[in-house]
């Protein structure tokens, strides 16, 4: 049976200045995988994010997420679209001025009519749903540790139950034992909610205990997908040395316990 | 009852409505249920914990694998609903205690806008035994952006000044057949005391909010903690470069503000009384003295240190939300053109007493 695809990129180009990010960059998102991204440092894995939710205008090529170009969207169809995602940025982006629980309301409160009381029980689900203990709740974002800050932002990008959440990065700077949490977590909400999950991470614990599928982006574009073990064939220098190097060897040590 | 359709955040009202009825305990049939998220979990978690609570037992039944699943990990989530503390700042019979909370601040903040300047001063006196210490490079940029920016600004505002005094005075002394006191009137007005004090009340809104963003938004993103782990004093690499660049160029831009307002005051005397510029600077150095401009210029020094400091004070004082980052933007240029005028009245009284 083909897949659905949720999000489909084709002949993506990005480019600062000078600088080209993306040149002809084609990705397919599948209903209900855990799409993990990964790539060295600047190849644009973030600019791949941003510009795949509209935050980034590509120089050319097409962004469907739901069958909608964000390029062209409407406004009406835009927002119907973003009540599907949830997005969780590199360094959390919380809101600095709210505390956690109004930061996971936000999203309740501009799009749904909730009232003031379920709002609130549902952001603090939520936060616990995420790991964060109680009384986090009434923390300004200043106040968290890194680690909480991320998980804050998870707990933001899932207030609104969205069929895909993009993670960027989410257990950089968690400890050993919260990152495995964190990735428990994301499996859970996978087979329960079939939530698909845009992944950019650079652990490779992560990548072996959440990820169904794997693209690697080298050379400006999508170099391959696949599963980890058909990455661990492929024959170009980076991701060999990726898939093969001492930490990937530990890593696969651990998922195969 | 059984329950049919979609149970998520869109048709959670529906859902709590049509669960109200079986709090009475029974069953739940979830066989005709078609979506399931977190929000219809919580529903249904929360309705089972009600009828408990009156002594009914509900049961969830027909439940899919994946429901199932989801209502596990909600159920191992849920958080313990807490007491909410409500205390209300303002509720007027506190009034006493806020008003009291409030002067007590007011003064904390004064005192450490004092320890603060007394550190700028520490400083400034290192840097007085070790000049090499100054670095050129943020100090002209700043005398550029708080200084050389701001002449275009400063000179139409004393430009207009010098209209409007010369418009204002040409009316009241021509029915005495005055007029020609209007020059009198301008100069001594514009180079006393509006020339430098309207233009420290500009520069106080330009440059003190400018200073207060600036370095508050670096203080927010650990900036100047970044600073100071690596040696560099924020105070010597921050806040000594605008001080002087503002103490070296505001009593440059008070003087061209001044020049500015002879220009509109000469021109509007011309037009409108007649007076021709040969006539409006023959009573100028007839009558007006040098002690005038000498007057003003002599209080810029002193207000570019109150706006450069409380500009940098304020900034310093920023915590971690942009909340904070704003008021005490505003607080800033508030705080910087009341003590410029304070400090101006001060300075009339010393003058008044000392007979100048
Ligand atoms: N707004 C911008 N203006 C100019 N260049 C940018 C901008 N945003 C990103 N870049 C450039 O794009 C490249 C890719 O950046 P990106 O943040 O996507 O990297 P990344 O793959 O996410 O890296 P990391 O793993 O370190 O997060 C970098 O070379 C960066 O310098
Ligand atoms: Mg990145």
């Amino acid at each position: 049976m083909p897949k659905e695809v949720l999000i489909e990129v084709r002949g993506l180009k990005n480019q600062f200045g000078p600088n080209v990010i993306h040149e002809d960059l084609d990705l397919d998102i599948h209903r209900g995988e855990v799409l993990g991204i990964v790539g060295g440092s600047g190849t644009g894995k973030s600019v791949l994010l941003r510009s795949i939710v509209g935050l980034q205008a590509p120089r050319a090529g097409s962004v469907k997420v739901f069958g909608t170009d964000v390029r062209t969207a409407s406004k009406a169809e835009m927002a119907k679209v973003e009540n599907r995602w949830g997005v969780m940025f590199q360094d959390g982006a919380l809101f600095s001025s709210l505390t956690v629980r109004e930061n996971v309301e936000a999203p309740m409160r501009e799009r749904t009519g909730l009232d003031p009381e379920t709002r609130a029980a549902l952001a603090d689900l939520k936060i616990a749903m995420v790991g964060l203990p109680p009384k986090a709740r009434s923390l300004y974002p200043s106040e968290l540790s890194g680690g909480m800050r991320k998980r804050a932002g998870l707990a933001r990008a899932l207030a609104l139950d969205p069929d895909i959440v993009f993670l960027d990065e989410p257990t950089a700077g968690l400890d050993p034992i919260g990152a495995s949490e964190f990735d428990a977590l994301i499996r859970n909400l996978q087979t329960s909610l079939g939530l698909t999950v845009f992944l950019v991470t650079h652990d490779l614990d992560t990548l072996h205990a959440t990820c169904d599928r794997i693209a690697v982006l080298a050379e400006r574009k999508v170099l391959v997908t696949g599963t980890i073990r058909e990455l661990m064939e492929v024959d170009h220098p980076w991701v060999r040395e990726y898939f093969h190097g001492p930490r990937a060897h530990a890593a696969l040590l651990a998922a195969e316990g | 009852m059984s329950l049919r359709g979609r149970l998520t955040i869109e048709t959670l009202p529906e859902t709590q409505r049509s669960l109200g009825a079986a709090e009475a305990g029974g069953q739940i049939d979830m066989a005709a249920v078609e979506a399931l998220d977190t929000a219809g979990a919580w529903a249904l978690l929360q309705a089972q914990k009600r009828a408990e609570a009156t002594g009914h037992a509900l049961e969830i039944v027909n439940l899919s694998e994946s429901h199932r699943h989801l209502l596990e990990t909600v159920a191992a989530a849920m958080p313990e609903p807490e007491r909410r503390r409500r205390t209300i700042p303002g509720r007027p019979d506190d009034g006493l205690a806020n008003l009291g909370q409030e002067v007590a601040q007011g003064l904390r903040g004064s005192l450490t806008s004092v320890g603060f300047f007394g550190e700028v001063v520490a400083h400034l006196g290192a840097l007085v035994l070790h000049p090499t210490r100054l670095k050129l490079t943020p100090l002209v940029h700043h005398m550029q952006e708080a200084g050389w920016n701001a002449v275009p600004i400063v000179s139409l505002m004393g430009f207009l000044i010098g209209i409007v005094l010369a418009f204002q005075g040409s009316t009241q002394l021509k029915p005495f057949g005055a007029e020609v006191y209007v020059v009198d009137l301008v100069a001594i007005s514009i180079l006393r005391e509006l020339g430098i004090l309207l233009t420290a009340i500009i520069v106080a809104g330009r440059s003190a909010s400018a200073f207060t963003a600036a370095i508050g938004s670096m203080k927010m993103r650990e900036e100047i903690d970044a600073m100071r782990v690596l040696g560099l004093d924020p105070i010597d690499r921050l806040v000594l470069p605008r001080l002087i660049a503002l103490v070296l160029l505001l009593p440059a831009l008070g003087f061209i503000a001044s020049l500015a307002g002879l220009l509109g005051g000469g021109l509007m005397a011309w037009i409108d009384l007649g007076i021709t510029p040969g006539m409006f600077r023959t009573q100028l150095l007839a009558n007006t003295d040098v002690t005038h401009a000498i007057i003003g210029l002599v209080k810029a020094p002193f207000f570019a240190v109150i706006i450069a400091v409380i500009g940098c004070h304020q900034g310093m004082q920023v915590s971690g939300n942009a909340e904070s980052l704003g008021s005490h933007t505003s607080r800033s240029v508030v705080q910087a053109i009341f003590l410029v005028i304070v400090v101006d009245a001060f300075f009339s009284i010393f003058f008044a007493v000392w007979g100048l």
